[in-house]
């Protein structure tokens, strides 16, 4: 494994409405992007803020290079925050909102613009120096934030859902140019999200967290074949529970076999059938009520209608025991 | 054409609701209007007696005879100077405040901004007599510091609230991504939030200083007609002479720095950056 870069130890932090983190424990190593996700509420901004130094820990250690950062605020940290809106002053053009921080660190003139020059070609937007932010699109209003925090070479970019308040489409090519850009410059990158797709899609690892604990800390395929918990397999992807003995069996609706007839483990009848591109999903109900969910192709799903017998074989599947 | 202005047809071209509409946008103009347009033009009236409507004898005679009085030119100086004054230490005194009360949560905040209201409450008179006592006490009567003082209790409201409303238009994360990028929180400050609250601070800034140049009846009674702004002499000239005219020559030029202030502003003056200064939050 390469070298550790962010080390959180037994870190607490307790808000005075008692909600908070308790007893964090996390490594992560060099050239990783590790993504913390989780419900709103579950306290992945309050970490993440208490390692960019906006927020004060109650107790613990954090660790960059093997150097304790706790007791510095913001502006003497080696980290570069991205917030998930408002990350420009607008009264400054784009040239001065990059150029502001590097200033600040005395970069004779030439430098800094020639390295606004190569970062904005980085994130595809050459020639905006002049711009304001109000002239530019909420996507590349974030392209220009996250510029603005690797021009600085920061030894953490911390990213608070960056993406958030962007629309679809264009969330989805900025997870791929973040991703580029990360294997490009080896970057370590803390990312928060509670898009689960986007955390699949960009982690090397992910930390599921839910109220304030961590659920499971894995990667990606990891997380999504064996959930550790219930949440986990909840939040994740799409999942059926389905009680048998008391147990609660969890499987994924790709993981269904569907034959027509009332030949295999669990008869179902037929209640929604829908077309969504090159897959169709189907829900049956089964004779208990519940209903199950499955990815079926088009041509099983022609011979379908609601209503109509089938039977479902359960594939792979995690077995947990019932919540008390 | 013109049987078009019988308002029998009028009513009927454009129906019930567009007529009383406009009704009651002429009722407003002449309302509002009526009494400046009336003003520009007894300025410019030689002679006037009050029956008529409109003046015997027009010309600039009246004023003649107020840039030919010393007092004038001198109570010119004396208003810029108290309001430049009022501004610059209600700044320096209030916009910390504000930053304070936007920012920070603290007990007795909402008691504190509504302190503010407090003195715009109570009748003036009442505490302008109970300052003077203060004031004779202090050697306060009848000089700059004084008048000042009287001046900014009028300003301190708009000066605290309207700013406060600014910096709580700040968002978080422009003045963190600052400290994020290594400024220090003295240089955030400077940098990114002052620069952005500008606007609201420049309304309020407008305010002050106009309700500085037009304050007439504290400064009267602290002034002790030592400190005579313009509208203080301009109170002497009009209850000494019984001619309209100078008073209505007076308010021109009083409205004159008024006007090119609001111009110079009007970006930023709306009905939002006025409302949003007095939502409690």
């Amino acid at each position: 494994m390469a070298n550790i870069k962010l080390q959180i130890k037994d870190m607490t932090k307790k808000y005075d409405n008692g909600d908070g983190v308790e007893h964090i424990d996390l490594d992560i190593y060099e050239g990783e992007i590790v993504t913390l996700l989780g419900p709103s509420g579950c306290g992945k901004t309050t970490i993440l803020r208490t390692i960019g130094g906006f927020l004060d820990v109650t107790a613990g250690d954090i660790l960059v290079d093997g150097q304790s950062i706790v007791k510095l605020p913001p502006e003497k940290r080696p980290t570069a925050m991205v917030f998930q809106s408002y990350n420009l002053w607008p009264h400054m053009t784009i040239y001065e909102n990059l150029a502001f921080g590097m200033k600040l660190r005395k970069i004779p003139k030439d430098t800094i613009d020639r390295d606004i020059k190569n970062i904005l070609e980085l994130v595809h937007m050459p020639g905006c120096e002049k711009k304001y932010p109000n002239q530019l699109s909420g996507g590349q209003q974030q392209r220009i934030a996250i510029a603005r925090s690797l021009l600085l070479k920061p030894s953490l970019l911390l990213l608070d859902e960056p993406f958030s308040a962007l629309d679809a489409k264009i969330r989805q090519q900025m997870r791929e140019e973040l991703k580029k850009i990360q294997s490009d410059l080896g970057i370590t990158v803390v990312f928060v999200t509670h898009d689960q797709e986007e955390a699949m899609a960009l982690s090397h690892r992910i930390v599921v967290m839910n109220k304030g604990k961590f659920d499971q800390v894995g990667t990606p395929e990891e997380i999504y074949d064996k959930p550790a918990t219930l949440h986990v397999a909840g939040f994740i992807g799409e999942m059926n529970f389905v009680e048998r003995d008391g147990k609660i069996l969890a499987v994924r609706p790709e993981d269904i076999t569907v034959k027509l007839g009332n030949e295999g483990d669990l008869p179902a009848l037929v209640r929604t059938i829908m077309l969504l591109g090159h897959y169709v999903v189907m829900t049956a109900e089964d004779s208990k009520g519940e209903i199950i969910k499955c990815f079926i192709d088009r041509e099983l799903a022609e011979q379908l209608k609601p209503g109509s017998q089938v039977s479902l074989c359960l594939g792979k599947h995690t077995v947990f025991e019932k919540e008390a | 054409m013109f049987k078009m202005l019988n308002p029998c047809r009028f009513y009927h071209a454009v129906g019930r609701k567009k007529f009383f509409e406009f009704i009651l946008l002429a009722v407003f103009i002449l309302f509002f209007y009526g009494p400046l347009l009336n003003m520009l033009m007894l300025a410019f009236a030689d002679t006037y007696e009050v029956p008529a409507v409109i003046p015997q004898e027009w010309g600039v005679k009246w004023w003649q005879y107020i840039f030919g009085k010393d007092a004038l030119v001198s109570s010119i100086i004396q208003s810029f100077v108290v309001a430049i004054v009022t501004t610059c230490v209600s700044m320096v005194l209030c916009i910390p405040a504000a930053y304070s009360i936007a920012r920070f949560k603290y007990p007795g905040r909402k008691l504190f901004m509504l302190s503010f209201l407090l003195t715009n409450a109570f009748p003036k008179l009442g505490i302008y007599t109970s300052i003077a006592v203060l004031f004779y006490k202090y050697g306060l009567m009848g000089t700059y510091p004084g008048v000042v003082i009287i001046h900014m209790i009028h300003s301190m409201m708009f000066m605290v609230w309207l700013p406060a409303s600014a910096f709580r238009a700040v968002h978080r994360q422009q003045e963190e991504a600052a400290r994020d990028v290594g400024a220090g929180p003295i240089r955030t400050f400077f940098k990114v939030t002052l620069p952005l609250a500008v606007p609201g601070i420049a309304v309020a800034t407008l305010y002050t200083f106009l309700g500085s140049m037009e304050e007439a009846q504290g400064t009267m009674l602290v002034g002790l007609a030592k400190v005579k702004t313009m509208p203080v002499t301009m109170y002497g000239i009009v209850l000494d002479s019984t001619a309209v005219q100078i008073g209505a020559v007076f308010a021109i030029i009083l409205i004159i720095p008024s006007a090119f202030l609001i111009w110079v502003m009007r970006k930023y003056i709306g009905p939002e950056a006025i409302a949003g200064g007095f939502k409690m939050k």
